[in-house]
């Protein structure tokens, strides 16, 4: 059984812009115990004064890639951490993380499928671990992420995700767009709404593993359509992030 | 469950799974996955399916159906507080091992 | 014992520089509103809406939310505490003073004690001596503008000497009593009273 968590100091070994607001930080752990997809992490900021704050992101990146760990976060206007990670913290810089955390919010390839994805805005990140795992792990089981985005400049992984989809292993990707669709797209542009849902689950049938993230408002709207259309309620699990400002 | 899009504080709550780390340093395990039953209404749920409300002098669960409080802790620099009267049963999962 | 590890260049929230008398110790000053809560927003029909002083009283009274407005209003501007350590300066309030109210019934000698019951069910406690002479008052108004529901809106107590947990939102009403009973975050953990020039934050402050 694991034993309590212990803060350590992680080093930043990477930083990527995933997009204009959006930055996935690349950890390396002296600590390191493999997670499970969908699990997230802790991180401690501390202030010469004494001054901390902390708070949780979902790790991104798949337990098979041992000793580091993908946290992708996105800039918050008024957000005391993310300006801090993503306008101050330099590759060498370190940090003090905890984890990895949670066990409610989980797939992995041996709790089998299929598996439905609903991500809303930065909420793809923990799911995201869940899709590299499945690659890493060489899992056929069906697997479809719906995700909602504002415009195509905010969708994070976008080159990784088709490239996945394209691998032909039984990943299908949907975008949706909810205020403006890339010239001359012929897919969902408009809020995720029980038709969609419909749409997109059917293939999977009503038991599938659905996994929803994203901004609380939106999770709650789908996880509600989602029983409305007679997905198996038990089945479905949610991790709100809470507000970001509109629904995604 | 009724969403309103303008209600601020229903947006800032989070599940249960976001109060994970606090519950692996109290219970000294994994507690998302453990099962709990609201005393208010009886609905069982696993813990990470709780409401949570992490904005506050204190964490609040809420259990998802009655939205009833099903537990609070307030951390204060020397102790934690627990109330936990608003759960009938908490089941801990023993370790395989 | 191990050096705190310090993130470099880190230094917190926005604080704004403000004359040291205003802000109590451990508090830092701050531009927002933040809104915290135990609870989602309680939903009132202002047709239902009633508040009531009860308890020690000669005899009950209570307002519909149209007699509430008939009351005598006043303009507040008060700096505000909450024991999570912000601090907000000269927010700007409209309602009615608690003296108001207690003026309209008769209170009962033994009365020493106030709990604030709310809409969520979120009480808590006060000494009557810490609410009367114009120490107190039942916002509606913030800033001009009705109080918003994740303020606490219709109408919350305001007491700002006090830390903010004490300015019970979504308020209904004050009990007055013989003996003290502790509200919700009183009875795990927080100060009884919540004085934050003394940093009475928890039990043991």
């Amino acid at each position: 059984m694991k034993p309590s968590l212990e803060w350590q100091i992680a080093t930043v070994k990477a930083i990527k812009s995933e997009n204009a607001r959006v930055k996935t930080f690349t950890l390396a752990l002296p600590d390191w115990s493999k997670h499970r997809p969908g699990q997230h992490y802790d991180v401690r900021l501390t202030a010469p004064d004494g001054y901390q704050a902390q708070r949780s992101y979902s790790i991104a990146s798949e337990p098979e890639r041992s000793g580091e760990i993908d946290l992708t976060v996105e800039f918050l206007e008024d957000g005391e951490v993310s300006s801090y990670l993503h306008e101050v913290m330099t590759v060498g810089d370190q940090i003090e993380v905890r984890g990895p955390i949670g066990g409610y919010f989980v797939w992995e390839a041996t709790m089998g499928g299929p598996l439905l994805l609903v991500a809303g805005g930065s909420g793809v990140a923990p799911l995201m671990s869940m899709i590299r795992h499945r690659a890493a792990a060489g899992s056929r089981i069906p697997a479809r992420l719906l995700y909602s985005s504002r415009t195509p400049d905010h969708v994070i992984y976008a080159d990784e995700l088709e490239r996945l989809q394209n691998a032909g292993d039984g990943l299908e990707i949907f975008h949706t767009f909810t205020r403006q669709a890339p010239e001359g797209w012929t897919g969902y542009a408009r809020r995720i709404d029980n038709q969609m849902l419909s749409e997109v689950s059917g293939p999977l049938g009503k038991m599938a593993l659905t996994y929803v993230c994203g901004p609380t408002l939106l999770v709650e709207a789908v996880a509600n359509g989602l029983v409305q259309i007679g997905m198996a309620p038990n089945l479905i699990r949610t991790e709100r992030f809470g507000p970001t400002g509109d629904i995604v | 469950m009724e969403t309103i899009q303008s209600d601020m504080n229903r947006a800032l709550m989070l599940d249960g799974n976001a109060a994970a780390g606090i519950l692996t340093e109290i219970f000294a395990v994994e507690m998302t996955t453990n099962l709990a039953e609201c005393a208010h209404c009886g609905c069982q749920g696993e813990m990470g399916t709780l409401l949570a409300f992490t904005q506050a002098p204190g964490l609040v669960l809420r259990c998802r159906d009655c939205e009833n409080i099903v537990m609070r802790i307030v951390q204060a620099p020397g102790a934690i507080y627990l109330d936990m009267r608003g759960m009938a049963f908490l089941r801990l999962e023993r370790a395989l091992v | 014992m191990a050096e705190k590890f310090i993130s470099r260049g880190f230094f917190g929230k926005r604080r704004q520089a403000e004359a040291a008398d205003r802000v109590p110790p451990g508090q830092y000053v701050t531009p927002d509103f933040p809104v915290l809560s135990a609870g989602p927003t309680p939903r009132v029909d202002l047709k239902q809406w009633t508040f009531a002083i009860e308890g020690l009283v000669g005899q009950p009274a209570q307002w519909s939310w149209e007699e509430f407005l008939q009351l005598p209003a006043q303009p507040f501007v008060v700096d505000i505490h909450c024991v999570t350590k912000w601090s907000k300066l000269d927010t700007r309030w409209e309602g009615v003073n608690i003296d108001t109210l207690f003026e309209r019934v008769d209170i009962d000698p033994r009365a020493k004690f106030v709990t604030a019951f709310c809409d969520g069910g979120y009480t808590t406690n006060l000494p009557l001596e810490d609410i009367i002479n114009g120490q107190g008052f039942i916002g509606y108004k913030y800033d001009g503008r009705p109080l918003a529901p994740e303020h606490g809106g219709p109408a919350r107590l305001v007491v700002p000497h006090l830390y903010f947990w004490k300015s019970a939102k979504w308020v209904r009403g004050l009990r007055l009593m013989e003996a003290d009973r502790p509200g919700f975050w009183e009875s795990l953990g927080y100060h009884n009273r919540g004085d934050p020039w003394q940093e009475q934050r928890y039990w043991s402050d």
